[in-house]
């Protein structure tokens, strides 16, 4: 594979001078450059309107009364706010529930898998022993291959060892959390291999010449200085742990006659497939909106922060 | 300095090689194991038996579907998630207005890409449930609503789409309507992920183009897109392994997750169907089997990927 180098920074390409003092440098006439632009508008607000509508569609159907949907299902407006789809499906639909499922679970899921993603990284990447490189492929490994590939043995493996330890048995928090650490490790530590390698040595031979010891380099300095990107595999896991769907459906059914720790996507799943024996479709429109506007809401706040730690994820 | 050093670093790896070993490696390994069985489920009663569930793979019909489903998926929707995002990318970045050389956005480009992030946050089931709203099969769903209004469709004879499997261009029109889900979620994520590659693009690059009497759709073709390659490669083999997968809308969307009468089956439906449903016959030994062969053909896929679309790489 050949390499071509080409310089950067070289002064004269710096664009920043304008039309004014380099006239010679316009592409094209004022005229085409608009009709461009609107060329360029027109698509971009179509795609722009198929992608809010729906969503709109959705949250403000919420506000609708089960009879306003059904006979005017085109309406954006709500004839009143029908506050009363959301405490029912809070309620009665159990998102209350669901909802608080789903929190203690990516909670214990993410800092486990951070916490230990980070450890285990951080070790492959910086020390040297007999059998790392063969540590480090085996969590990569599992990058590739589909999770339904080992949905028979997890299923069966986790249901016999609740017999004994009902903790990591099926519908348990415990395992569900365990399950996802597993499951998230191998892209957490390839992330986190990449960032702590970058890490200069001279700060860590600084620590122990201080007299710190290997825990406390970790703790103290290397995890402080990977900061930026804890953040962004951070984000990644949060989001995917509370997108999570297959895991749960396979793995929280209740062996006995216990009642069923549905996490939020599982239990959507559930309502809308009973739709069709009691119909509610504003309180499940309800249920999708609030499930829908947390995450929503995280991402306008942090946009910048998502849109690169998701596509900075899959290109390094 | 080397004290406590292989305590400290058998103490880091233990608890996440634990975890990772239990839930991953070892459900894997035991569904290559169990794939030579016919192990049925219902006890441990299980007899070796060979290639013997290797070689009904290949005489299933239903299996036999599920491939070419897949296959179905796996071309069309890269190629049109990432030429629809390319197109995008091209009108966000070179529409804007031409007076400098290099990539510019046009007005609004970022709130552009806040919107068509949108989908990505969310998970597959909240938009596969708000699709369901949306494709309803009866007059009271937004979009046959809105055909039925435009007068495109007439109000006695609704649009099944997810219900219907009447083949068009020899594809059940379940399919296309799940395909149309799976590259309105997708493709703002590469929009962004292919913008953030253009920006990155040296502008002295633009300045030569420009100089040789480039234009702004030459400039496109022959300076970013080649430029683009590495990022487009990536994003194939990501999309190649969504378009294996695209569970959650089949699970969610579909009648009887797979139908109507097994229309939109695909390998994940049928491993979960032959798993967990009593119909089928030494149905555990069988799903590994199936779930074995879908790994393998996953890691040739991307094996053949990368190696088609590796090339000289530029470094910049």
């Amino acid at each position: 594979m050949s390499t071509v180098k080409i310089e950067k920074d070289v002064p004269a390409a710096d664009a920043g001078a304008g039309p004014v003092s380099r006239p010679s440098r316009r592409l094209g006439n004022p005229t085409t450059d608009s009709v461009f632009s609107g060329f360029s508008h027109l698509f971009l607000l179509v795609w722009g309107a198929m992608v809010v509508f729906p969503l709109l569609w959705v949250v403000l159907s919420s506000f609708k009364d089960d009879a306003q949907i059904l006979k005017e299902p085109l309406s954006l407006i709500p004839d009143s706010l029908h506050w009363g789809n959301f405490s029912r499906a809070w309620g009665e639909g159990h998102i209350g529930a669901f909802f608080f499922n789903t929190v203690i679970i990516v909670g214990g899921g993410v800092f486990l898998t951070m916490l230990l993603g980070s450890m285990a990284a951080y070790v492959l990447a910086r020390y040297d022993f007999p059998g790392n490189r063969v540590i480090y492929y085996l969590f990569l490994a599992g990058l590739t291959l589909p999770v339904y590939l080992a949905a028979v043995p997890l299923f069966v493996g986790t249901s016999k060892l609740g017999q004994q330890f009902p903790l990591l048995g099926t519908n348990s928090y415990v395992m569900l959390i365990l399950v996802y650490v597993g499951w998230s490790l191998s892209f957490t530590i390839f992330f986190m291999h990449s960032f702590f390698k970058t890490l200069p040595q001279t700060v860590a031979e600084a620590a122990m010449v201080d007299g710190a010891s290997h825990t406390t380099l970790f703790f103290r300095v290397m995890l402080p200085m990977a900061k930026p990107g804890l953040i962004s595999i951070g984000i990644f896991n949060v989001l995917g742990q509370w997108n999570q769907w297959y895991l749960p459906v396979l793995l929280m059914q209740p062996a006995g006659g216990e009642a069923k720790k549905q996490v939020i996507a599982q239990g959507l799943i559930e309502l809308s497939v009973n739709q069709g024996y009691k119909s509610d479709w504003s309180g499940l429109f309800a249920g999708v909106t609030m499930a829908m506007l947390p995450v929503l809401i995280v991402y306008l706040v942090f946009q910048r922060q998502v849109q690169a730690g998701l596509t900075g994820g899959i290109t390094k | 300095m080397q004290h406590g050093k292989a305590r400290f670093i058998a103490g880091f790896l233990a608890l996440p090689l634990a975890l990772y070993v239990w839930y991953v490696v070892w459900p894997f390994a035991q569904s290559i194991g169990y794939s030579f069985t016919d192990w049925g489920g219902y006890s441990d009663e299980q007899h070796f038996i060979g290639f013997a569930n290797y070689a009904r793979l290949f005489k299933d019909e239903l299996i036999g579907l599920a491939f070419w489903h897949n296959v179905f998926f796996l071309i069309t929707v890269p190629l049109i998630t990432i030429a629809l995002a390319l197109f995008f990318a091209f009108l966000l970045n070179v529409g804007g207005r031409g007076n400098r050389a290099g990539i510019r956005g046009v007005w609004g480009s970022g709130v552009y890409k806040i919107i068509f992030f949108f989908p990505q946050v969310l998970s597959l089931v909240l938009i596969a449930i708000m699709w369901q709203a949306i494709y309803r099969g009866d007059d009271q769903g937004l979009l046959n609503g809105l055909l039925i209004k435009v007068g495109l469709v007439d109000q006695s004879n609704p649009v099944g789409f997810v219900a219907d499997p009447t083949p068009f261009l020899g594809v059940p029109a379940v399919l296309w309507w799940i395909l149309f889900i799976a590259i309105w979620g997708g493709v703002g994520f590469y929009l962004v992920l292919f913008s953030a590659a253009m920006q990155s693009i040296p502008k002295d690059i633009y300045e030569a183009a420009l100089l040789d009497g480039a234009n702004r759709v030459n400039s496109f073709t022959r300076v970013t897109l080649p430029l683009l390659r590495d990022t487009v490669s990536i994003a194939w083999v990501y999309l190649g392994f969504i378009a294996l997968d695209m569970y959650a809308l089949v699970f969610v969307m579909t009648p009887s997750q797979g139908g109507p009468n097994h229309a939109s089956e695909i390998f994940a439906s049928v491993i979960n169907f032959t798993a967990f449903n009593s119909s089928r016959s030494g149905r555990y030994g069988y799903a590994c089997a199936m779930g074995v062969a879908l790994g393998i053909f996953t890691m040739i896929l991307a094996a053949v990927q990368l190696r088609i679309t590796r090339r000289e790489r530029l470094e910049f």
